[in-house]
């Protein structure tokens, strides 16, 4: 038994780390500025394809292409929040859950439309890493790797840099910022980035080992949901722990019953933890 | 006695909001709540109407203990009251507004007797010419009478006002005291928490001074005005104090 | 009822009733067909408009009811060979039993957290449907074709499913109208407006918005059943689209949320629109991606919708436009 829990509990866990970092964007959106981002999915998948891209007609290593991959979500949140966020920021939740909405669509339909929706696969391997009975692909040890080294940056930015104690600022209370003189509107943009950002190199990381579709971001921003549930939206770093509480629970429960439940127990979790703690397991920014 | 108030503290984490208040209002009667800022007054109403639960004491309206009733419960039972921050529901006519508290309140009407009353409170309010206009069109004066005529058209025994006063002219202060007293005239008993103090000393038969949560003083707005804890109280706020003192002197 | 005399309604049914007419003038099934898709989308609107335009709350995943009602009715159709009456009322009573429980839970939450458990209980649905055995599990249930000999023949069959399809359509206006126009309805605009306020001024909204969810989650049950009684199989992934669900709630803003007629206006617009980007040899490909930008317009610039829109600003139209 333990033999077959132990490679699929570690399989699971870093896994779990990739939920983690895209989750942690959807989650330091919501914490800065209240908004659900519903084009987190495909812009995962744009991450995917970024990367996918780059590597066949450049055949650059997908681990130095992941900083294009960064610097281009930066971009795209940056505009999107400009377009599609700003003028509805403080209208009723429907109409920021709609705006991020119609991107999805529109990424969504461009995307079908010049990328196709056949699977793309990244012909990139770095071989196995066996440590006795586990037996893991390096290019998942290095994104659990590189999920670390970019939480840490995150925080190191958000804690040191002026721009991101900015942005804890209008996360803590936009009103009292916008009085102490901070630019709101910019730094909401550069949040807005930040969390794409993050959905971006989720993705790019994802491709490095899965197959992938304009339409696999989906089930990433879903289980985004479900983990920024588990950690308490709006915490970056409950989001990565909730990641791992979700990547490990997939590694687990296939031991038991059969992995189609698993989506069973994971969106019945997330409806439980909404109603009898919607602060998130691990408690929230309020 | 409609409202009995037996010792309600209610605390917000660590902080004591009130301590131990103790009150009992006979019918009929318009009973001043004043205080500084931040004293209380507006979480006393809270605990009446039942949008707070308090962790001490009972609150008994119309001999019914409603500790810890939904706040509609307490609004099927006669009680009613307006908002410091006006709460209008923007995208519904003024008329709309008045009629929820006709449908809902003490009497449950139906759509037609709603309006009937909607048309007769938003007379009495002054509102009339207003009843088809969006409530968030109004001005705060006007928000502050539709308010009002929610909360009459509930036809409730006990009335809360909450600030009813403030930001408005002294002309406009002295036509809503008209109506005040006109309301308590129909027998409805009245709590009313004021910073106009001329007015709630004027209009008022008792008076209960909060203080950081704390029940300073109580008695008619003669005793309440030249008791040394209240004016000391108000010294925080050197402007009402010299009020007062005005007040005690005249 | 002085309801039943008013404009804005009869403006709503005659629209519809005419719309869903055409394809009997035309005799063509192809005609049927595309005015099934603008009804179905018509009826399924204007139940989630009572959830989501008269009291403010945001389900996107709505279309579990659709997808549990078709369900419920295609089994009892298929396994226990109840008639399509039953099974339609089935489908109904078993999406509104579904919307009382949850509406005991998750209708506590407010703002983008019940949106969200929305969608965690329709995707929670369609993966326990999936392995639900005595529902097919992913692979669903597929009517057997000698059903259709009851109604006479597969062909009659289906402009029968179509005559049900456009009574309850106009059925479902008729309800959103009274809701509306009723006692009821006022206590759900004031939750909409502020909830907080609506109990303190005797508003029992816990009640009111579990009502409002039964009664905007029975209409799509039944039209669940219809619609993949139509289809002739249901399999998890079509009866639980979550992009359906929140094609439900763009043609309800298009239209205008909290309006009779917004939804129906919406809804027929969107498939309009849907089906002439679908057959332009341009517009095929990104056929979402324009209506997503379409969907941004709206919400940046026009936020109350086409009727909604209309309204404020020429009021005397809010006697018409209901």
């Amino acid at each position: 038994m333990s033999d077959i829990l132990l490679p699929s509990l570690v399989d699971g866990l870093l896994l779990g780390f990739v939920y983690g970092i895209a989750a942690m964007g959807l989650s330091l959106i919501w914490g800065v500025m209240d908004v659900i981002n519903l084009s987190h999915g495909p812009i995962i998948a744009l991450g995917m394809f970024g990367i996918y891209l780059i590597f066949t007609n450049t055949g650059l290593n997908p681990y130095l292409a992941l900083f294009v991959v960064a610097l281009a979500g930066l971009l795209l949140g940056m505009i999107i929040y400009g377009v599609a966020v700003h003028r509805v920021i403080d209208a009723p939740h429907l109409s920021t859950l709609l705006a991020t909405f119609s991107v999805n669509m529109i990424i969504i339909g461009i995307g079908t439309a010049l990328l196709t929706t056949t699977p793309r696969n990244i012909d990139f391997t770095l071989g196995s890493l066996s440590v006795g009975p586990i037996t893991v692909p390096w290019t998942r040890v290095a994104a659990a790797f590189a999920t670390m080294l970019v939480t840490g940056l995150l925080y190191l930015f958000l804690y040191v840099s002026r721009p991101g104690k900015y942005i804890r600022a209008v996360a803590n209370n936009r009103v009292a910022a916008e009085l102490m003189g901070i630019p709101s509107a910019r730094i909401l943009a550069l949040s807005f980035g930040l969390g794409t950002m993050l959905a971006a190199i989720a993705g790019g990381l994802i491709a490095t080992f899965f197959p992938f579709t304009i339409l696999s971001g989906g089930s990433y921003e879903l289980k985004s949901f479900v983990i920024c549930v588990l950690g308490g939206l709006g915490n970056p770093l409950g989001a990565l722990f909730g990641g791992l509480i979700l990547g490990g629970l997939e590694g687990l429960t296939p031991a038991f019953m059969p992995t189609t439940w698993v989506p069973v127990l994971e969106f019945g979790l997330f409806v439980l933890i909404l109603l009898v703690r919607p602060s998130g397991l691990l408690g929230s920014k309020s | 006695m409609i409202l009995q108030v037996q010792g309600v503290s209610k605390w917000f984490g660590g902080l004591k909001a009130l301590s131990q208040v103790t009150l009992d209002l006979p019918q009929g009667q318009i009973l001043g709540l004043i205080g500084p800022n931040g004293a209380g007054k507006t979480t006393l109403f809270n605990v009446i109407n039942g949008v707070y639960a308090p962790e001490e004491g009972r609150v008994i309206f119309m001999g019914q203990d409603v500790t810890g009733k939904k706040p509609y419960h307490v609004a099927h039972m006669g009680m009613a009251r307006t908002h410091q921050i006006v709460q209008p529901l923007n995208e519904l006519t003024v008329r709309e507004n008045v009629m929820v508290g006709a449908c809902f309140g003490r009497e449950n009407h139906n759509l037609n007797e709603a309006q009937q009353i909607a048309e007769q409170v938003l007379e009495f309010v002054g509102l009339g010419d207003r009843a088809d206009q969006f409530a968030g069109s109004l001005n705060v004066a006007q928000k502050k009478r539709l308010e009002l005529a929610r909360a009459l058209a509930s036809r409730p025994k006990l009335l809360l006002l909450d600030e009813v006063l403030a930001g408005l002219n002294p002309s406009e202060i002295a036509s809503m005291i008209q109506t005040v007293s006109a309301i308590r005239d129909q027998g409805v008993t009245i709590i009313m928490i004021e910073h106009v103090m001329h007015a709630v000393m004027r209009v008022s038969d008792r008076i209960v001074v909060l203080d950081y949560g704390q029940q300073i003083a109580e008695g008619s707005p003669e005793e309440v005005s030249k008791n040394p804890k209240v004016i000391e109280a108000y010294l925080g706020d050197p402007k009402l104090a010299e009020r007062l003192g005005r007040l005690s002197h005249d | 009822m002085r309801a039943l005399r008013s404009p804005g309604l009869w403006l709503a049914l005659a629209l519809t009733a005419a719309a869903g007419a055409w394809p009997y003038f035309t005799g063509s099934a192809s005609n049927r067909e595309v005015a099934f898709t603008i009804l179905l989308s018509v009826a399924l609107a204007s139940s989630l408009n009572i959830l989501l335009g008269y009291t403010g709350y945001v389900s996107f995943g709505h279309i579990v009811f659709y997808g549990l009602g078709g369900y419920m009715g295609i089994y009892l159709l298929s396994e226990r060979g109840v008639s399509l009456w039953l099974a339609v009322l089935a489908g109904g009573a078993i999406a509104g039993l579904l919307a009382l429980l949850l509406g005991a839970s998750i209708l506590r939450l407010r703002g983008a957290y019940f949106a969200l458990a929305t969608i965690g209980v329709n995707e929670a649905a369609r993966a326990f449907i999936n392995n639900f055995q005595p529902f097919g599990g992913p692979i669903g249930m597929t009517l057997n074709f000698r059903l259709y000999d009851h109604y006479g023949g597969a062909a009659r069959a289906l402009w029968m499913v179509y005559g049900v399809m456009l009574g309850l359509t106009l059925l479902v206006i008729l309800v959103s109208y009274l809701v509306k126009n009723s006692k009821f309805g006022l206590g759900l605009l004031a939750i909409r407006e502020n909830e907080d306020a609506a109990e303190i001024m005797g508003v029992t909204a816990p009640q009111a918005k579990t009502w409002a969810y039964v009664l905007s989650a029975i209409f799509p049950g039944m039209i669940g059943v219809l619609f993949f009684f139509k289809n002739g199989n249901i399999e998890p992934h079509d009866a639980f689209r979550l992009h359906l669900s929140i094609e439900m709630i763009v043609m309800v803003m298009l239209g205008g949320y909290g309006t009779v007629l917004g939804p129906v206006l919406g809804a027929a617009g969107y498939q309009r629109l849907r089906g002439m980007l679908l057959v332009s040899p341009i517009f095929k490909n990104i056929q979402l991606a324009v209506a997503g930008g379409l969907l941004l317009i709206i919400v940046l610039f026009v936020p109350a919708g086409a009727v909604g829109w209309l309204r404020h600003r020429v009021p005397v139209l809010r006697k018409v436009l209901e």
